[in-house]
């Protein structure tokens, strides 16, 4: 069971949170024309990584934020935790 | 019976409480403080179970967790329990065990004709024998072999013990309190680290509670007991026997089972049976000792050969003899300490050393007791059936390859020790990438992967004094860098015997003629010979050749049988042990009551059970009960001899003429509030909400950006700035989620904020014709015309001294109103409600006519919003908005969303008007159709018209828009049914929407 390092509760046992994907995606704007290859990468397209991955959990059970994990998907090391607005370098 | 192998002189058992225990159906005693093996043993019985495979007669062969033999069937309580080692279970008064695999009887044996059949039953034979043909599979190979193998039964009744799951957090956990987890476990706790230290076994010491060692001027065991004394009086000290650490996942998190009661005749009231400790470590110290690795000779499998460590064991720790003619074959110095201890205690034992000459302290020792030894001596074959008889024994060239005359010793057991196999398990299992250490033929931990650390043993250090040292300063190390306290601690003297080295030997060869089954994995039955054949056959990847063969795959992991195996291979294939490599420890390390992993959440505990603040008026007038989600709802309100249909049908029609009223406290509720509310429900939402003015409710449907309808629920503007949104019961934590997820990651600049408040407001419907004047009598100074307060409509008012929100809103397609008062007041409300609405019949309804009344209307719930259907196949396109852009709207415009024979809800009456129609059933064209019968749609949801008075269903259905009228068959295998049926309108009764606005 993962250890996450909440940037608003601290560290909290995995339990507590639920899993978001892949943090990169962007949604794009609203109201502007896209194609659908556009549409599709942001829908269903994932590049299901095999190492470093920034992903979303939200802390279901704390504090109810979104956050940014930054983990290894083969060893679940986690390097880093970011809140939802902040920018990873 | 009098226990003729039991000494008095010596032994850690308590013998003035004698245990009276049956095995097999006979009563035998034993003391407290033994193990059902070592009493058994005491009472000369050796023969415990006949083996997986070929059935051959089993014994002994450990003493602890690597037992691979001796699993019984325990029955405790009026319970049993399946695949128990009997070296593990404590000995309790009324203790009942039973020998597994074998049929009749453990003495005699049918299965045992395997053994004679043993040419048919190679390595792999499951894969070659029972291949064909196809359909002799399941009738007659598979239940053949179900019976004649397999371990234990499992109980198929209720499991009445109570099993706990506790979280813990500590600084150093460490597993094993052998030297090296007490000293490390010492020197942390005096420098105040929070320290967890588990044992498996009743007794703390490991090692020290055999060996022959001083510590500090006094007896590895006195030593032993007073650091546990100490530590247990420490406050940040926690120490566990009876517990198993025995797994090691992500993050460094342990689980450990702790058995609470398995050594008691019965769980105490309120304790539990097991409790599993899930364990996250800052630092984890392994020192989980060794196991000894026999040395492979023909038969030696039978009952009296075990390792020389065990029946030290057995005679120190529980005064038991496991022969009074003991053969003990060695290829190192620990089979001449049995050797001593038989010596001291009246036994003569004859030593076997593989070795030529070897020359050590102990091995002085042994010479100096006058113990016979003969070197470059091996056992050639154990005799004897059920027991050990005599040996057949022979000298043995120094290349280990030719064997001299073959002689035969009379002896009753044979103590056998291969050297020491370090427990590597949990440093393995953290991802540790283990190295092979050439001497002592062994794997030890490499380079650690987490906060781990092995020590002593585990990590192949076989010194005491050297691994007293580094476990002081480890456990010194790592608890400075937690706690910054630095505190020294002396490391006492240690008096031990030095040895020498081993001798890489490990199998004895066969002699000339001979074809011995010589055994490699105990529990499973695997031979040298059918490696060979694996080998030959092809199979090089040492995980092939365990899946082949199901070496070391047995419920013992192979804790006595891997190592062999690999030097088997390697020998075979020329290569070195670590070019073949070790397959994969994985959790657990033994085996664990699936009891105690599920812990407490089972039946009614395996989730919460959510109830309204109406439940128990719900209670007091017979509603029969129904599970949504984590809520229990009344499914409807029983009437006499009433049956569900009866009772459904009399509340609705109730509704359609009266008036009925309906606990609708479960819809999930979320309070929105922020100046961009409206932008945010204009986005959510695929209709258009910026002009919603303030009063006035409205419907709405949101999708998933893939375009699937996510939820649908009315959302109300209270004031300015303020919302009040309801989503179904099963919905309401995802949209929150949902709604979240936009506001902080996709929006952030929105300026609004969501919050639960479905537990805050007790909700009722009150649906019907007369539902007005109900509403009136509630809130005489309200003005609730149909002026007044619109279909769609939202007010505040009083209800008798009760602040309450009312909402002119129905799902029943009657007119209709839901009324919300906080939560503490709800039956306050449904009372008053139940109180007033007497002189107009009202009654309460239940969800079974809720969703009748909503079907018959055409009003889609989860069954039709499944995940699977869009807007348009609910007939929700309406609600689109196409000038707007909203969540998940581009994904409408996909190709197979916009077909033009895209699925749609329709209406379906069976032709008879008679036949329900069951949900789940397939609409096809022609019901006579070869199968597989091409499917047109769905049921979704099927009542009883109450309107119409005959059976009415919902379906998805291809092509729906142009099928009104269409004859087609709904087919239902599970029920058997196929029914005719005609599709109209989804809209059956009121299809224009009058009643509502009424």
């Amino acid at each position: 069971m993962l250890y996450i390092n909440c940037p608003h509760c601290g560290m909290r046992p995995q339990i507590e949170f639920s899993y978001g994907g892949d943090a990169s995606v962007k949604r794009p704007e609203l109201n502007k024309e896209i194609s659908d290859q556009e549409w599709d990468d942001f829908v269903y397209n994932r590049k299901s990584l095999r190492g470093k991955h920034l992903e979303l959990w939200q802390h279901i059970s704390g504090c109810r934020q979104w956050i940014k994990v930054e983990r290894d998907t083969a060893t679940h090391e986690i390097f880093n935790t970011f809140k939802a607005d902040e920018e990873v370098a | 019976m009098s226990q003729d192998f039991r000494l008095e002189s010596i032994g850690l058992i308590n013998r003035d409480k004698k245990l009276s225990f049956k095995f097999n159906g006979k009563k035998y005693f034993g003391y407290e403080g033994d193990t059902l093996a070592s009493a058994l043993l005491a009472n000369g019985v050796h023969l415990v179970g006949r083996s997986f495979k070929y059935h051959r007669p089993r014994g002994f062969f450990g003493a602890g967790v690597d037992e691979p033999y001796a699993i019984v069937q325990l029955y405790r309580n009026n319970e049993t329990e399946p695949n128990i080692k009997a070296t593990e279970q404590e000995l309790f008064d009324g203790l009942e065990a039973k020998s597994v695999n074998c049929w009749p009887s453990v003495n005699f044996d049918i299965g045992a004709i395997n053994n004679f059949l043993k040419i048919f039953l190679p390595a792999g034979f499951y894969y070659k024998t029972f291949m064909w043909p196809k359909s002799f599979w399941y009738r007659i190979y598979e239940p053949f072999i179900r019976k004649a193998a397999g371990l234990g039964v499992a109980s198929t009744k209720h499991d009445k013990e109570r099993y706990e799951h506790k979280y813990e957090y500590c600084d150093l956990l460490i597993a094993g309190s052998g030297p090296s987890g007490l000293s490390s476990a010492y020197a942390a706790a005096k420098n105040g680290a929070k320290v967890i230290l588990a044992e498996d076994k009743p007794r703390f010491g490991g090692s020290l509670l055999t060996s022959d060692v001083n510590i500090g001027n006094q007896s590895g065991k006195d030593w032993a007991e007073g650091i546990i004394a100490e530590l247990k009086t420490m406050p940040n000290v926690v120490v566990k026997n009876r517990s198993q650490i025995f797994g090691y996942y992500d993050h460094n998190m342990l689980v450990m089972s702790e058995k609470v009661s398995d050594h008691l005749p019965k769980t105490k009231k309120y304790h539990p049976n097991k409790r599993l400790w899930y364990i996250r470590a800052k630092e984890v110290l392994i020192s989980s000792g060794s196991i000894e690795r026999p040395i492979v000779f023909g038969n030696n499998d039978t009952p009296g050969v075990m390792l020389s460590s065990a029946a030290k064991e057995y005679l120190k720790v529980y005064g038991v003899l496991v022969g009074k003619n003991p053969l003990i074959f060695t290829n190192n110095d620990s089979g001449y300490e049995t050797a001593i201890e038989f010596q001291k205690h009246g036994v003569q034992p004859v030593i076997l050393d593989s070795r030529k000459n070897p020359d050590s302290e102990i091995i002085d020792e042994a010479k100096s007791l006058g113990i016979d030894i003969k070197n470059s001596y091996v056992v050639v074959a154990a005799q004897g059936y059920k027991k050990v008889k005599s040996a057949d024994v022979a000298s043995i060239s120094d290349d280990k390859k030719q064997l001299g005359k073959i002689e035969n010793i009379k002896c009753d057991c044979i103590c056998v020790s291969g050297f020491w196999t370090p427990s590597i398990h949990l440093a393995s299992q953290s991802g540790n990438k283990t190295k092979f250490k050439e001497e002592i033929d062994a794997f030890v931990p490499g380079i650690s992967k987490q906060q781990e650390t092995t020590l002593g043993a585990a990590n192949g250090v076989f010194s005491l004094e050297e691994t007293l040292q580094t476990s002081f300063a480890k456990g010194r190390e790592l608890s400075k860098k937690i706690t910054d306290n630095d505190n020294e601690v002396s490391i006492p003297n240690v008096v031990e015997k030095k040895s020498s080295k081993h001798d890489k030997f490990w199998c004895v060869p066969l002699p000339a003629g001979k074809n011995y089954k010589r055994f490699l994995d105990f529990q499973n039955d695997v031979a040298v010979s059918d490696i060979e054949i694996a080998l030959r056959e092809g199979y090089r990847s040492i995980e092939h050749v365990k899946r082949y063969t199901t070496l070391g795959m047995a419920t013992d992991q192979g804790k006595t049988s891997n190592l062999n195996g690999l030097q088997l291979v390697s020998e075979i294939e020329n290569k070195v042990v670590p070019a073949v490599g070790h397959t994969t420890f994985r959790p657990p390390y033994t085996p664990i009551s699936i009891g105690a992993i599920v812990g407490r959440e089972v039946g009614k505990h395996s989730k919460p059970t959510r109830k309204s603040p109406m439940h128990a008026w719900h209670e007091k007038n017979n509603a029969v009960f129904v599970d949504a989600g984590v809520w229990l709802r009344p499914r409807y309100y029983k009437r006499g001899n009433e049956n569900l249909f009866e009772g459904s049908k009399r509340e609705a029609k109730n509704v359609r003429t009266n008036v009925g009223v309906c606990d609708v406290t479960t819809l999930g509720k979320i309070d929105i509030k922020g100046p961009d509310a409206a932008e945010l429900l204009n986005r959510v939402y695929t209709n258009a909400w910026l002009k919603l003015p303030v009063g006035k409710a409205r419907y709405g449907v949101m999708l998933r950006e893939d375009g699937i309808v996510m939820d649908d629920g009315t959302t109300t503007r209270i004031s300015e700035n303020h919302y009040h949104m309801t989503t179904t019961t099963a919905q309401a934590a995802n949209v929150l989620s949902h709604l979240e997820y936009y506001l902080q990651l996709v929006w952030p600049e929105l300026n609004v904020n969501v919050v639960s408040t479905t537990e805050q407001w007790a909700g009722a419907a009150i649906a019907g014709p007369k539902s007005r004047d109900v509403l009136q009598k509630l809130f005489p100074n309200l003005d609730v015309s149909n002026e007044g307060l619109p279909f769609m409509g939202y007010m505040e008012g009083d209800l008798f001294g009760v602040k309450a929100r009312i909402f002119r809103i129905s799902f029943s397609g009657e007119l209709a109103y839901e009324v919300n008062v906080e939560s503490d007041n709800g039956n306050f409300m449904w009372e008053k409600i139940m109180e007033v609405g007497e002189d107009f019949k009202i009654q309460p309804y239940g969800t079974e006519a809720l969703s009748t009344l909503r079907i018959e209307m055409g009003h889609v719930a989860g069954s039709e919003l499944d995940g699977r259907t869009i807007p348009y196949d609910n007939s929700l396109e309406g609600l689109v908005s196409k000038k707007k852009d909203f969540i998940g709207k581009r994904s409408l415009q996909r190709s197979a969303f916009t077909a033009e024979d895209r699925q749609k809800i329709v209406g379906v009456v069976p032709l008879d008007k008679k036949t329900s129609i069951p949900e789940g059933s397939h609409l096809v064209k022609d019901d006579k159709a070869p199968l597989p019968n091409p499917k047109l749609g769905h049921i979704s949801a099927s009542c009883w018209s109450v309107e119409y008075d005959n059976p009415f269903s919902l379906a998805i259905l291809k092509d729906g828009k142009n099928m009104i009228g269409e004859k087609l068959f709904a087919m239902s295998p599970l029920k058997n049914k196929v029914i005719p049926v005609e599709i109209v309108s989804s809209h059956y009764v009121d299809p224009k929407g009058e009643r509502v606005r009424s």
